[in-house]
């Protein structure tokens, strides 16, 4: 059995420590051998985002050595899974095991569908649903076809979900426009970043959503700040809070 | 300087109007959307269009020269300006020495980026932009807000207003058929006065010498047809190799810029009018230096369409003018700081690195992962802020060391609940001032992970 390296993000892990719960659940019930490496703290996103790339260096570094070994690593977040994909190597390359980590390292939804192959998810899920599909799985891991490119249109997290009994999935006006959070930006551009998740929260409201379901924390703690603020009825949660009860084979 | 986020914080205050900047944009995208969906090929277009670009900034200077030989052969007058200084001048000679007083220009804005328009109006020369949009912005002493549609900031009625107080149309009046029909008959005199038209370059082709100019509005034919001498001024980057490139590239061009299948007017110049003269100033300003950096030279495909202005999410709530730069968005994000990192260094920060502009993009360029790359830049040279570049280090620091990342996080969870909330949702915490924190939980996960069965 494939030995799976669990990458709990550190902000998941200090505050949504709930999305990490549901994430290992989710794999455990799918018979994954699961191992949460204690020394894990952080890809490095913050730094290498605000351009500090010999601050990220040392993050990477660790990285590679703690989750180097695995079959498989897996985190219940886009932006984070980019950064060891997309961007690691320029502190890594050439780095024994990098190679293997970078083609090894997924994020949940991707997981669920390319590796461990499900199709059925069995389960009831009878709200609302409107799909947020962060900019970085979208566009950097293509967990979907982004409204830009012409391409045969596919959606890895909307194949889960869809598939819920009582599920609705809303249809919004800009399915993939993005939220605003975008890292150090959301204080650095703190007027854009707020005017474009509160948008964003308005796009799901007129489709009637209940609850924005993403695969991004953090963006999701973005919109959830908004909503909090603003006292809005919408809710946020991650995909595998929703997919904890499901039946995946 | 004042940087980006201040800028668009001015812009966006203005909730109604930004919306509707917004909403506007966002019209032109879905109408590009459409238009991109009818072309089956459309994703190899775009592949052939940066592979295209590509081979021909590995060779610029050969293309160059062999666009010089034979628009030369053609009867074409070619200058070579180093940077904008020496461009304005070349154009003001070209001017002076034939006498002419008054210009019409069109689709040009690396005029703009040299700033002709003033260097010439000091020299007594009458400059008139001719393009609606650009002539609009020119009446109101204003840059233009975005390459393709300059005056897109502007509703009607501030049009109608500008046009009542220089055009003399009828004040209150804002129907944008009446007002265009003043503008063109005003324009229509400019045309029959002026002694020279300059115009952009869309495309210089290496292997005829020629160029084409594509426009909607048919003024620069106007400006180029009536008057005997006619300059058009490119940079560097704009060179094609082949005639048949074309095909590729004009697909592209006004499906990612507007949503049209194609310009109205493409016209080709291969050579000056019976008794005229055809100039062409060839201007670097910059280009080569940005051309021998590998990991930004792709910046030098861009056609200057504007798609990228268009969907990206930050523009179309922060105006052009929150750049500051002839350029503006994720492009503008890139060549003014290139050129300028000092001035410009709060634009590769001006995005969510959302990815849209990458996207959309016909001729490829990683916009999105060329920004996040430039940040890197900005830290190396030292132009990023002392403080920040601290707090990263220290941030670094505790994340190097698991003990303290949980302490840290530990005394965070269990503080911050307990502080009343005026402290912590001072002027001091810009996430908190219109966003809750998140819920501070009592366990974080690696604790919680250990009550888990396994």
């Amino acid at each position: 059995m494939p030995k799976v390296g669990l990458f709990i993000p550190c902000y998941v892990d200090q505050f949504y420590p709930q999305v990490g719960l549901a994430t290992l659940r989710v794999l455990r019930r799918l018979g994954a051998a699961v191992d949460f490496p204690v020394e894990q703290t952080c890809c490095g996103q913050p730094m290498a985002n605000s351009g500090c790339g010999e601050h990220t260096r040392p993050l990477a570094e660790k990285f590679l050595k703690i989750f180097g070994q695995y079959d498989h690593v897996v985190a219940p977040s886009g932006s984070c899974v980019s950064m060891v994909r997309n961007h690691y190597a320029q502190w890594l390359e050439g780095r024994q095991d990098f190679d293997h980590l970078r083609a090894n390292t997924f994020e949940l939804c991707e997981y669920l569908v390319d590796i461990a192959r499900v199709v059925k998810v069995e389960g009831a899920f009878p709200r609302k649903v409107g799909l947020h599909m962060s900019c970085h799985g979208l566009r950097e891991l293509r967990l979907g076809r982004s409204s830009e490119l012409m391409v045969t249109p596919f959606n890895k997290v909307r194949f889960l979900l869809g598939q819920l009994r009582g599920i609705e999935i809303v249809e919004l006006t800009r399915p993939d426009e993005c939220c605003g959070f975008g890292g150090t930006f959301a204080v650095n551009e703190e007027a854009v970043s707020c005017l474009m998740g509160r948008d964003r929260i308005a796009d799901h409201e007129k489709a009637g959503a209940e609850i924005i379901a993403g695969f991004d924390t953090s963006c999701l703690m973005h919109l959830d700040g908004l909503i909090r603020r603003q006292e809005k009825a919408l809710r946020v949660m991650h995909v595998a809070e929703i997919l904890e009860g499901a039946r995946l084979s | 300087m004042i940087g980006h986020a201040d800028k668009a914080a001015l812009f966006a205050a203005n909730e109604e109007r930004t919306h509707w900047h917004d909403q506007a944009l966002w019209f032109v995208r879905l109408k590009r959307d459409r238009q991109a969906e009818s072309i089956p090929e459309w994703e190899a277009l775009r592949e052939a269009a940066s592979a295209i670009k590509a081979h021909t900034l590995s060779r610029l200077a050969d293309y160059l020269e062999e666009f010089e030989r034979n628009a030369r052969a053609n009867g074409i007058q070619v200058h070579w300006a180093r940077d904008g200084a020496e461009h304005n001048a070349i154009v003001h000679r070209i001017l002076a020495d034939r006498g002419i007083k008054r210009l019409v220009k069109s689709k040009s804005m690396l005029t703009e980026e040299c700033h002709l328009n003033p260097y010439l109006e000091a020299r007594g020369i009458e400059v008139t932009d001719t393009d609606l949009g650009e002539r609009i912005v020119q009446l109101r002493r204003e840059p233009p807000s975005h390459i393709v549609l300059p005056a897109i900031h502007l509703k009607k009625e501030d049009i109608g207003e500008l046009f009542h107080k220089e055009l003399g149309t009828a004040k209150g009046a804002s129907d944008p058929n009446y007002l265009t029909e003043a503008a063109r008959s005003h324009l229509r005199q400019k045309f029959m006065a002026a002694q020279a038209g300059l115009t952009g370059v869309n495309f210089a082709i290496a292997e005829t010498g020629g160029f084409v100019v594509c426009t909607n509005e048919g003024n620069a034919d106007m400006g180029t047809s009536l008057p005997p001498v006619h300059i058009g001024c490119m940079g560097v980057e704009k060179i094609v190799p082949r005639t048949k490139d074309l095909a590729v590239f004009l697909r592209l061009l006004a499906r990612s810029a507007t949503g049209q299948p194609v310009t109205t007017y493409t016209t080709h110049f291969h050579g000056p009018m019976r008794g005229g003269e055809l100039h062409v100033v060839i201007v670097d300003n910059g280009r080569s230096a940005i051309l021998g950096q590998e990991t930004f030279r792709r910046s030098l495909s861009c056609i200057r369409c504007g798609a990228c202005m268009n969907t990206c999410p930050v523009f179309r709530r922060s105006g052009g003018y929150s750049y500051g730069y002839t350029v503006p968005g994720p492009i503008g994000s890139l060549l003014a700081p290139l050129r300028d990192p000092s001035n410009f260094s709060s634009l590769p920060f001006a995005s969510s690195l959302c990815g849209s502009c990458s996207d959309v993009c016909p001729v490829k360029i990683d916009l999105h992962h060329e920004l996040y790359a430039f940040r890197q830049e900005l830290v190396r040279q030292k132009i990023v802020p002392f403080h920040k570049r601290l707090a990263m280090a220290g941030l670094s620091w505790v994340l190097m060391r698991t003990w303290a990342y949980r302490l840290t996080g530990g005394l965070m969870r269990r503080i911050v609940p307990r502080l009343p909330r005026a402290l912590v949702y001072g002027p001091w915490n810009p996430w908190g001032r219109q966003r809750e924190l998140p819920q501070m939980p009592r366990e974080s996960f690696r604790d919680l992970i250990r009550k888990e069965p396994k």
